[in-house]
């Protein structure tokens, strides 16, 4: 990590049970200014708990949560913190312009009325009751009010969730401004994409515990197989004996190969075949990386 | 857009009293504009204050001025109970109160508003029964008492809210109406709003004391002089500490649900 860059938010051995669940189980993390985390896992592998600890909405039975290396329910630490829970219940009869504008009450230095309603592309549904407004529309609305108050850091619970492509891709875009502000984000998610297209750095939580960290680029390498497709005549069943192979798909003319080594494959390909045609190489996005890591996990 | 919005709080401080004034509006905006909320508690105690007090009393000053305070008293007791027992329950379960927790409001600023919200709602059916009390019914008070009366009912929202609180803090958004009912209309009853205890059996007189709307409505009664002044610090003490209870039973509920 940059050791030139402030900690904003850490936790350190972190633990936290319910009843006999061990929800986390001593987990060290630490979000630097600007920089955006992506916290992915299965479900119930304690993301929510995280988050709730560095919030301040739950206390760590063990191990320690700070914000700006105070407490997390300090008024000074909640200054400067932004919010996107998972389940907001946010009041069906407010106007979304009522709702901001009491969101911006909160902060000392919030963002301007126009810039809040701008930046979260609420523009055309400000008069309108959140209750009316269709679930993406609510998750924009949201949005707004984390980013209400010019927060140092925002947390953002599965933000796009429910949103239409070109709205995500208008939340990734504002995400990633924000982020070159100087802001540091925390984002749990579901869609792997995401995490792929944002988050500078990834910490995959499993049962409670970090399994990996690490850039998208060092996750995805923490899967060392690599797909290599092309179109052949050769025998699926006598490439599949081939050492190094983990496995073999034919559909039509197609073989999709997965393997621990890709280039002694592909060499022994393109000598066995020479009408061999369209060879592709890739590597594992963080979908299959993700799926690796926690399944070692289990 | 318009950015005439944009001109609200200044941007250097912020401003503790516009948060506690914003959060009291809006949240009087969101009971208001929730009709299945608003309508029956602000039409039903001038309603029942019109058919009983006025319809079916044929002319009686005395039984009109009775039931003026005790509709009063009962004026209160559903926005806070309702408002603030329905409506915390139903926030602490869809999440807006965790979201309300993590936001840099000022400490208490959530509950006051809920509380702001009750007695404001309280004062206007108050203001209600008091036109109707006068230009209908015919009851003559001094204008300290209208004031006093006004001011009773409107501290009525403390007892009520506390209660309302401790349901909210434990019971899940469903099941809150039900146990606000359980307690409201028989509490109202018990307590004497609607006829006098004497028409009861003793045990009942004995037994109000534990109702906070009981020792309200003998200070309602005291404001309008249908009764002497005694025992005002014993009342508001009674008041205060069932308060007090439910409000320490409430925290209590809240920390273990934490």
């Amino acid at each position: 990590m940059d050791a030139g860059k402030s900690i904003v938010a850490q936790l350190k051995g972190a633990a936290k049970s319910y009843g006999k669940v061990r929800a986390l189980d001593g987990v060290d993390l630490a979000v630097t200014a600007g920089e955006v985390l992506a916290v992915l896992g299965p479900n119930g592998a304690g993301k929510t708990t995280a988050i709730s600890l560095l919030l301040g909405l739950l206390k760590p039975d063990a191990g320690e949560a700070t914000l700006f290396g105070e407490s997390p329910t300090s008024l000074s630490a909640r200054r400067r913190i932004g919010a996107m829970l998972q389940t907001a219940g946010v009041p069906d009869t407010l106007t979304v312009g009522e709702l901001i504008t009491l969101f911006r009450s909160y902060y000392p230095d919030p963002r301007t009325f126009a810039d809040v309603v701008a930046l979260a592309g609420v523009d055309d549904i400000v008069k309108r009751r959140y209750g009316k407004l269709s679930g993406g529309q609510q998750r924009r609305v949201q949005f707004a009010l984390s980013i209400a108050g010019r927060a140092q850091i925002l947390f953002l619970d599965e933000p796009t969730t429910g949103l239409d492509i070109s709205a995500r891709e208008r939340l990734w875009k504002t995400i990633r401004m924000l982020a070159a502000d100087g802001c540091a984000i925390v984002l749990t998610t579901h869609y792997l994409e995401e995490a792929e297209a944002l988050a500078d750095r990834v910490c995959v939580l499993a049962k409670g515990k970090v399994v990996a960290e690490g850039n998208v680029q060092q996750i995805r390498a923490r899967v060392s197989q690599r797909r290599v497709s092309c179109i052949s005549s050769l025998d699926a069943g006598a490439i599949a004996a081939w050492p190094n192979v983990r496995n073999i798909d034919r559909s039509g003319e197609r073989i999709e190969i997965v393997t621990d080594a890709a280039e002694s494959i592909v060499r022994r390909l393109l000598n066995e075949d020479a009408a061999l045609s369209e060879l592709e190489v890739r590597r594992a996005g963080l979908a299959e990386a993700f799926v690796e890591i926690t399944k070692e996990a289990a | 857009m318009n950015a005439i919005a944009t001109i609200s709080a200044p941007r250097t401080s912020s401003n503790s009293l516009i948060v506690y004034a914003l959060e009291a509006k809006y949240e009087f905006l969101r009971v208001l504009r929730t009709p299945a909320f608003a309508a029956p508690t602000l039409l039903f105690p001038p309603l029942f204050f019109l058919l009983f007090g006025l319809l079916m009393n044929h002319g009686n000053e005395g039984a009109a001025r009775y039931l003026f305070a005790g509709y009063s008293i009962f004026g209160v007791m559903a926005p806070a109970l309702f408002g603030f027992g329905v409506g915390f329950a139903m926030e602490r379960e869809r999440g807006w109160l965790s979201l309300k927790r993590v936001m840099p409001m000022p400490p208490g600023a959530y509950l006051l508003a809920k509380m702001a919200m009750a007695m404001l709602f309280a004062a206007i059916i108050y203001v209600v029964l008091a036109l109707m009390a006068r230009f209908l019914a015919g009851v003559r008070l001094d204008v300290g008492q209208w004031f006093l009366l006004g001011a009773i009912a409107v501290f009525g929202a403390i007892p009520f809210c506390a209660i309302g609180l401790m349901i909210g803090a434990k019971s899940n958004a469903s099941a809150a109406p039900a146990f606000v009912n359980l307690i409201y209309l028989p509490m109202a009853f018990l307590s004497g709003l609607w006829m006098p205890l004497t028409m009861l059996p003793a045990f009942f007189t004995q037994l109000a004391p534990l109702w906070p709307s009981y020792h309200l409505s003998q200070l309602a009664q005291m404001a309008i002089g249908i009764q002497p002044w005694s025992g005002v610090e014993i009342h508001i003490a009674w008041i205060l500490a069932e308060a007090a209870v439910c409000l320490a039973i409430a925290r209590r509920w809240m920390a273990k649900a934490a």
